[in-house]
């Protein structure tokens, strides 16, 4: 797909439609001024709402490649911005004659040949422009976020023997985060914000609809009433955007008829993932969906 | 006090936005010059004309936390509605009271038509228009009462609308249910939009910009308050917490060496200990006795958090919870039922029996039932709380007694839902108190959170630490 270059918030929504994903009303605009003022990213929001979808979403539909950098605690440099080839280094000095000074070999192998390019180095010293996400960044220590200061507000990365790499291209820089720690100040102040929460329930009908549209519309309405009825809740872990969809899956595959209070208590597995939460499920929920077969269950708001 | 009204300030759209961003700053939402270079440089390349698009790119570049949103928001619409009223006043554009004649109104009628739309989530002008008459209604009988929030609540209530379900309703009426809860709070701000717009128009004066009240960013302080946003904090602190620990500075971030298994590793290597082994960090799980006051000044502040630190019992090796008013009552065991906040908090107040004779602390008597009820559980390792006010009606504090219970056990926290302005007021004797233990002030949720934080850090914290 050729490079999209977006002019307009409405473009920037109907492509993100036409690639699968359905933003939400600052969604579209915020990544539209994301490509626009090249600046990166914040997306926070609870998980399993399309965060990380969102950026594939976006290099899809603006012809990018996606480079992806997931982080997890005690992720460093050497696996985030490059390192040395230690090995073609130590292959190189032994390759070479005896004769050689020491000048000569230092010079030879703090080259680029010999440089490992991790996935924050390879997004910004690509030749086309991709777009760059940075998973889970609460996940990190702070030492890391200090680090990616300089690459995100420059887009350029120091390295003590070779000097400054710039950027040749500007990417479209994505940072998630579940809000698991405060991230710095410094930061934040350096990306535009964007808080994904869960959807409403017609906005949630729309995606799940996308996703399954063999399903018939009376039992994605059911469902996503349900899902948004068991978030309420108190749970461990409350069900997803990518549940509700795999939920609406399962029932196509069982071929489901109708989702009453047996369907569900079969299926809610695919929603809840806990042994707790299973039990305050089926207390509210399926006992309600069998005292009360249609009333209960029909879309509110 | 209210401004005089003048047309608008020369600068136009700039000095307009500096002032909005002055505003936020007084909320304490931290406003960089670089975010205010952002917001220049995004509503450049967005139409100006869209409100919603004007508003997301600010918010965008400007709040850039969910707590910093939710200022936003409240501090947008306030704003630029106020602008925009301001200007209308000075032009001399007027709306009308629209429905003079508020005799003709069928008062139930409108009470059902709005429960109605409430439940169906009408649409924006829909919500106007009932708000209106039913301020023309409601609002105006003994001229209202002056301060718009305590209006829209009477008019609230006159309409019968509550978001818990009221079975004194006839079978069929909308509110017997319980209305939506967001629909409601959107109704409620309809209200107070146009109550402010009727007190513009008749006074020609803006009101006075208060700031928002602590209390939008409070602990829960009463049935009003909705159980979504407890559960929200709830959830975040767990969440925070679970990643607690981690972010050791300095000499703690390294475990102690095991000798034991590092020696036994050795012997792959022929003695030589080439991969050392570390002891794992456990994070401190201390035992909990905790107290709290239920006497009406802070119930629902206490019942609060009692209901938080259940949450988190898995943080936690053992914890016992006391209720008392006068005198003290357990109630671990209703929290390990109930996990619903609302429905414990209801149980408390029904079985505990905490209330003796007046309905007053007396915290003397407390300490000395705590003492004998727990004296042989108390160790070094216990840490107890307490959660009160530290006012004792004029009974004497007995601080004896509590310095006891302090002595036995490891650590002794205070935590008090009253700002420190107030400690050491009246019959506050907290001073007497927080001799014995660190003592908090608790009522918001961050302070919350940091206390949490102090109680799961893996160390002890530095005594006297305020």
């Amino acid at each position: 797909m050729p490079p999209v270059e977006p002019t307009s918030v409405e473009q920037v929504s109907d492509g993100l439609r036409s690639v699968g994903y359905l933003p939400g009303e600052s969604t579209a605009l915020v990544s539209y001024l994301a490509a626009k003022l090249g600046k990166p990213v914040l997306v926070e929001g609870p998980a399993g709402v399309g965060k990380t979808e969102l950026a594939k979403a976006l290099a899809k539909f603006l012809g990018r490649e996606l480079v992806r950098l997931q982080c997890y605690e005690g992720l460093d440099e050497a696996k985030a911005l490059y390192e040395w080839n230690y090995r073609k280094q130590l292959l190189r000095i032994q390759a070479e004659a005896s004769g050689t000074g020491w000048d000569a070999v230092q010079e030879d192998i703090f080259g680029e040949e010999f440089l490992l390019a991790r996935p924050l180095m390879t997004a910004i010293a690509s030749p086309e422009p991709v777009v760059l996400l940075i998973d889970e960044i609460d996940k990190t220590d702070q030492e890391f976020e200090a680090m990616l200061l300089e690459l995100l507000s420059d887009f350029q990365i120091s390295i003590p023997e070779l000097g400054r790499i710039d950027a040749r291209t500007q990417p479209v820089v994505l940072l998630t985060s579940n809000n698991s720690r405060e991230l710095t100040e410094a930061l934040k102040r350096r990306c535009l914000y964007l808080w994904l929460d869960y959807p409403g329930v017609e906005h949630e009908l729309e995606i799940v609809r996308l996703h399954t549209p063999e399903l018939s519309e009376t039992i994605a309405r059911k469902l996503v009433a349900i899902v948004q009825e068991v978030r309420e809740l108190d749970l461990k872990k409350p069900p997803s955007i990518a549940e509700s969809i795999d939920w609406a899956r399962a029932l196509l595959l069982l071929g489901a008829e109708d989702l009453d209070a047996q369907t569900f208590r079969q299926t809610m597995s695919v929603i809840v993932k806990h042994r707790t939460d299973l039990d305050t499920v089926a207390a509210r929920v399926g006992v309600r969906l069998e005292g009360a077969p249609d009333g209960a269950a029909s879309p509110r708001g | 006090m209210a401004r005089p009204l003048r047309a608008a300030e020369p600068g136009g759209l700039d000095a307009r936005l500096i002032g909005f961003t002055e505003e936020l700053r007084g909320e304490g939402v931290a406003i960089g010059t670089s975010e205010l270079l952002d917001a220049f440089a995004a509503l450049g390349e967005v139409p100006w004309t869209v409100r919603a698009d004007f508003k997301e790119a600010l918010a965008a570049t400007l709040a850039k936390s969910p707590e910093d949103r939710r200022v936003f928001e409240l501090v947008f619409d306030r704003f630029f509605f106020r602008a925009a009223e301001a200007e209308a006043a000075v032009q001399g554009v007027t709306e009308g009271e629209g429905f003079e004649d508020a005799a003709q109104i069928d008062v139930d009628a409108l009470r059902e038509q709005i429960a109605q739309a409430l439940q169906e989530g009408g649409s924006e002008g829909e919500m106007r228009d009932l708000a209106r008459l039913a301020i023309a209604a409601f609002g105006e009988r003994g001229e209202g009462s002056g301060v718009i929030g305590v209006d829209v609540q009477r008019i609230r209530r006159s309409l019968g609308l509550r978001a818990e379900p009221q079975p004194d309703f006839p079978e069929g009426d909308p509110r017997r249910e319980g209305v939506p809860r967001d629909q409601l709070r959107r109704f409620e701000q309809q209200l107070r939009r146009e109550l402010e717009r009727g007190q513009i128009e008749r006074t020609r004066q803006l009101p006075p910009a208060r700031p928002l009240s602590e209390l939008d960013r409070s602990l829960p302080g009463g049935p009003i308050q909705d159980l979504a946003a407890v559960h929200k904090v709830v959830a975040q602190l767990k969440r925070r917490l679970a990643t607690q620990g981690k972010e050791l500075r300095g000499r703690r971030r390294h475990a102690h060496v095991d000798v034991r298994r590092t020696m036994r590793a050795s012997l792959q290597t022929g003695g030589v200990p080439v991969e050392l082994k570390y002891r794992p960090l456990r994070p401190r799980r201390p035992e909990l006795f905790v107290l709290c006051d239920v006497s009406t000044s802070v119930t629902s502040a206490s019942v609060f958090f009692l209901s938080v630190l259940h949450a988190l019992h898995d943080s936690f090796r053992k914890l016992r919870s006391f209720v008392f008013i006068e005198r003290i009552s357990e109630v671990t065991e209703v929290f390990e039922r109930e996990r619903d906040f609302r429905r414990a908090s209801e149980a408390i107040s029904r079985d505990a029996g905490v209330a003796d004779i007046s309905g007053y602390t007396d915290y003397g008597r407390v300490w000395l039932e705590f003492l004998a009820a727990v004296e042989d559980d108390l160790h070094p390792r216990a840490t107890v709380i307490v959660l009160g006010d530290a006012r004792t009606n004029g009974r004497p504090p007995r601080d004896d007694v509590f310095a006891a219970i302090a002595a036995k056990a490891g650590r002794t926290f205070w935590l008090n839902p009253e700002p420190r302005l107030y400690w050491n007021y009246g019959d506050s004797v907290i001073a007497a108190y927080e001799r014995h233990c660190t003592a908090f002030e608790c009522w918001t949720a961050n302070q919350l959170e940091e206390f949490v934080k102090a109680l799961t850090s893996t160390h002890a914290p530095a005594t006297g630490q305020r």
